[in-house]
């Protein structure tokens, strides 16, 4: 089966454009970070903070609120953006993203971080974490769901499918796996680093319900992340057809823009450009 | 010692709901009560340890105390960074009962001797690594573990060890125990080196060598307290340990008493495995005589060391 893509037509509204406009404040507090990275995930979480998830922000460890576990910490600042905007912490903690005295780093710290559940940033450990919560949740016999987003080169790791076998294993269907399938990684694209097809194919062969949705399309997304869970006892993984740097033409497909470690006025002019034109 | 460890996780369990068991791919029947009786807290989830210790972490965070056993090396070397990152950076209760810490499997050769996971886990924050000495002081740590709020890394022994640790003696994690006086010749130990470093205290008194045991059943925290005050008037510590020199417990000592900066500070002498893999099988007692690590060389260490203070 040909990979699919996310639709290039896709235009952005202007909650989206916000949230990239968050993201842009943090990148240039700290002048630097996972620009690429961040900018696919930005309809994935819009959806699951909008419509999905169950949380408070002003009392980040409800006990009955859902998880959520974002396994590629380099996208960190996606999250950062959402909770920000949902009012975990103030909009100008972005301003010092990365900084000494701040608390947002380039990978997100559970103790420091209102709404953050887990310490991530090395890769493949979102998912074996996830299905503990999960398993938790069945001991105690509580409702809370549990949602990990993993990358695409991530899941290179082999630790992801050891905890994608025992989810299944286990009947997890209180857990959801969401790819952010940029087709990028930080060599160049995942066909040519380590090709992840059949992606589907393989997910499904782990035991897990599958479904395949244009990662920016809010409106797909909602109707996909609706329909959970999938099946009964079958943990669920949302392949999400996404663009690296989305919204950002100079940087989308562009490997080097996985990640920045300073950024030059003509790059801040040409981010604030294409938040403009969007 | 690890069925008197399993059994005491079925008795944390009867009482505390908290606790959950978590195997790897352990042998048919292991902890088989648990399981009939807690079924929804009793997991196998196969050779994964990556998983496993990550799945304990989830399990943690959400306020459960997972016991995880599988063996020594792979509960140490296979999933490194998991312990560091998911049960370390969080500072999550975790429990890693590690089967054949040092060469408990010698038959089975280098892949399954825990030869330096010590070393490679004393040195990440958040970390306790405790390694007693028999199957009773097993049983009195593990009824300490339940509440101790960091990960532990727990070494187990062959199982059948001779029993020297003593009730009145208790169990306090981070707090080390004399077993015998500090003479002339001071021992400090861990796991089941003591009940060797005891047999050579016992052959060097017949010789007039007054040699005392300091049982350091946890090496992390390391009870600095108790080891300079013991040797505040002792000629020679030896230090022994199943496990390599680079990073053990003599490494340890010799950085304690570096920093203390005590004086006069005491010739010591460190014991452990060369750096070197196993070239031979055997048993356990053979390739610690191989490695001059039985009584006989313990005691000789003695002689040969006070012959050149």
């Amino acid at each position: 089966m040909e990979t699919q893509h996310s639709d290039p037509s896709i235009m952005l509204d202007s909650r989206s454009r916000e949230l990239r406009g968050l993201i842009v404040r943090a990148l240039i507090g700290g002048n630097r970070g996972h620009l690429g990275s961040s900018m696919s995930l930005v309809e994935i979480l819009r959806v699951l903070f909008d419509s999905y998830l169950q949380y408070k922000p002003h009392e980040p460890k409800w006990p009955d609120r859902d998880r959520f576990i974002l396994s590629k910490g380099h996208g960190c600042l996606a999250l950062y953006a959402l909770l920000a905007d949902k009012g975990f912490f103030s909009h100008e903690a972005l301003d010092e993203f990365c900084h000494s005295s701040g608390i947002l780093g380039g990978h997100p710290e559970a103790n420091k971080i209102p709404g953050v559940e887990a310490s991530t940033g090395a890769l493949g450990h979102g998912l074996p974490i996830g299905v503990g919560m999960a398993l938790a949740g069945r001991i105690r016999q509580q409702q809370y769901r549990v949602a990990v987003v993993t990358g695409d080169g991530e899941i290179n790791e082999g630790s992801n499918w050891e905890a994608a076998m025992s989810a299944a294993n286990n009947k997890l269907d209180s857990l959801s796996v969401f790819v952010d399938y940029n087709k990028l990684q930080s060599y160049g694209s995942t066909k040519e680093v380590c090709d992840l097809e059949p992606l589907a194919e393989k997910w499904r062969s782990f035991g897990f319900s599958v479904r395949e949705v244009d990662g920016h399309n809010v409106k797909a997304l909602k109707s996909c992340i609706k329909a959970l869970p999938f099946e009964p006892n079958k943990p669920n993984v949302v392949i999400c057809h996404t663009v690296k740097g989305k919204g950002f033409d100079f940087a989308e497909g562009q490997a080097i823009w996985h990640h920045k470690s300073r950024f030059s006025s003509e790059d801040i002019e040409r981010m604030h450009a294409a938040l403009d034109r969007n | 010692m690890r069925r008197t460890c399993l059994n005491c996780v079925y008795d944390l369990a009867q009482r505390d709901e908290r606790v959950v068991f978590v195997g790897s791919d352990l042998g048919p029947g292991v902890l088989e009560d648990m399981k009939n009786r807690f079924p929804d807290r009793w997991f196998m989830e196969g050779v994964a340890e990556q998983h496993v210790v990550g799945m304990a972490a989830g399990l943690a965070m959400e306020g459960f105390i997972p016991y995880v056993n599988t063996i020594a090396t792979f509960l140490s070397r296979r999933c490194y960074e998991q312990i560091v990152l998911d049960l370390c950076l969080h500072r999550l209760p975790v429990r890693l009962i590690a089967n054949g810490g040092g060469v408990v499997y010698a038959p089975l050769g280098p892949t399954h001797l825990a030869t330096e996971d010590i070393a490679i886990l004393r040195c990440v924050p958040n970390m306790t690594v405790v390694a007693p000495c028999d199957a009773e002081e097993m049983t009195r740590f593990m009824s300490v573990s339940l509440d101790w709020p960091d990960p532990i890394y727990i070494r187990l022994a062959k199982g059948g060890d001779e029993v020297v640790s003593r009730a009145e003696n208790g169990f306090e994690i981070g707090k080390a125990i004399t077993l015998r006086e500090p003479g002339q010749v001071l021992f400090v130990t861990t796991g089941v080196m003591t009940q060797r470093a005891l047999a050579a205290s016992t052959v060097l008194a017949k010789s007039g060598v007054h040699a005392g045991v300091l049982h350091m059943h946890t090496i992390k925290p390391l009870d600095i307290d108790a080891l300079l005050e013991a040797a505040v008037d002792v000629e020679l510590v030896v230090t022994a340990e199943e496990h390599v020199l680079a990073g053990g417990l003599g490494s340890l000592v010799l950085e304690t008493f570096n920093d203390a900066r005590q004086a006069p500070m005491p010739k010591i002498s460190r014991m452990g495995f060369p750096d070197a893999f196993a070239s031979e099988y055997g048993s356990q007692d053979s390739l610690l005589r191989s490695w001059n690590l039985d009584s006989d060389a313990l005691v000789a260490r003695v002689h040969d060391e006070l012959a050149h203070s």
